[in-house]
């Protein structure tokens, strides 16, 4: 801010990378994007955002199964396609659990943000729950396939569908566990900081599991199904 | 060490997930993650309609339904990832950027590649003659 700047005398440095919060001027009055002086940024921000590069990494590993699916879509061996094989109500039930619980992680967000245990609690419950629904409707899915003779060593092209699909349900699977860890974390421990970052990184990674899954219900199940 | 984050040094920068907002201001953060769940439903909807009806020229279904799917990304990382434009965000839109480009690559190199190799393959009876 103007104010900022005048007291501090340093008009030539208009984008004030050599002042922060730390430096010369009032708190909050200045606008610093850089850290000239404002030392390293708080474990909270290093931790999310570590976790965040993980998390990239993370999609860009499934990028990889995701191309591989679709270079192998067509190779079926003249087993079942997908548009034999796909059940989009259930997929659109899976779809809208995967979404719902997304939505009461980010409430449970907002619950510790606001250090309320009750809520913070029962949003990841829900979380939690709906998650389980998803995975049963996933291995329903699987064991019906696999008894159709539809397994993964029928075609190049199921290969490739267990593969991601299945690796997008790990990924859930690890997600329930850790969930149920935080949960335990929280009631035990409360809102201390490592339990907050815990929880931030948390909730990233449920977020995260859901763009992949917009991604696999468009591309495998609805593409798959109709062409 | 304060139980209350945000505290003023995390202000200057923002993890992802983080909003900017206060602790006080519970309403507009409900409100963010009510408007990314209605605009994400939504498009799930539009993307199971098109899929199955012929609303659309049948050969432009699929580049229908991955507009919808990135649309919908976008909503999650906005609304509920909280990666938007604010200055405070930068590192996490760039570390996703290098991410975005990495995936384009792999994906769209590996679809690009497999399908000349396809492309340039003898045809399969042939193949079969020459081993035999």
């Amino acid at each position: 801010m103007s104010v900022g700047a005048t007291a501090s005398g340093m008009s030539g440095d208009p984008y004030k990378l050599g002042y922060s919060h730390h430096g010369h001027l009032e708190p909050g009055t200045d606008e610093a994007t850089g850290h000239g002086e404002g030392g390293p940024a708080s474990k909270r921000i290093v931790v999310a955002y570590g976790f965040w590069i993980f998390l990239l990494s993370d999609i860009i590993m499934f990028s990889a199964f995701f191309a591989s699916y679709a270079v192998l879509s067509g190779a079926t061996a003249g087993g079942p396609t997908g548009r034999e094989l796909f059940d989009l109500p259930r997929v659109a039930i899976q779809t809208l659990c995967l979404l719902t619980s997304s939505f009461a992680c980010g409430l449970a967000a907002i619950a510790t943000r606001l250090r309320n245990h009750l809520w913070t609690q029962i949003g990841l419950l829900v979380t939690g729950l709906l998650g389980v629904v998803f995975l049963a409707l996933e291995f329903q899915e699987f064991t019906t396939m696999i008894a159709q003779g539809a397994g993964p060593s029928r075609s190049a092209f199921l290969s490739s569908f267990f593969a991601l699909v299945g690796c997008h349900g790990l990924h859930v699977t690890a997600g329930l566990l850790w969930l149920g860890t935080m949960m335990a974390q929280v009631f035990v421990k409360g809102f201390q900081p490592p339990i907050l970052r815990r929880l931030m990184c948390f909730s990233l990674f449920w977020h995260a599991l859901d763009i992949i899954w917009v991604a696999l219900f468009s591309v495998v199940y609805l593409i798959g199904a109709y062409s | 060490m304060n139980p209350s984050s945000n505290t003023r040094d995390d202000q200057r920068d923002l993890a992802p997930g983080d909003e900017l907002i206060t602790d006080g201001d519970v309403a507009s953060g409900l409100l963010g993650y009510v408007i990314g769940f209605v605009l994400a439903l939504g498009l799930t909807a539009c993307s199971f309609y098109v899929a199955g009806s012929d609303l659309i020229w049948k050969p432009g279904i699929p580049t229908g339904l991955i507009v919808l799917a990135v649309a919908q990304m976008g909503v999650h990382l906005v609304f509920f990832l909280h990666i938007t434009t604010s200055p405070d965000s930068t590192n996490n839109v760039l570390a996703l950027a290098f991410g975005v480009l990495i995936v384009v690559l792999v994906i769209g190199g590996s679809l690009w590649i497999m399908a000349h190799l396809d492309h340039n393959m003898m045809p399969m009876d042939k193949l079969m003659e020459i081993q035999r």
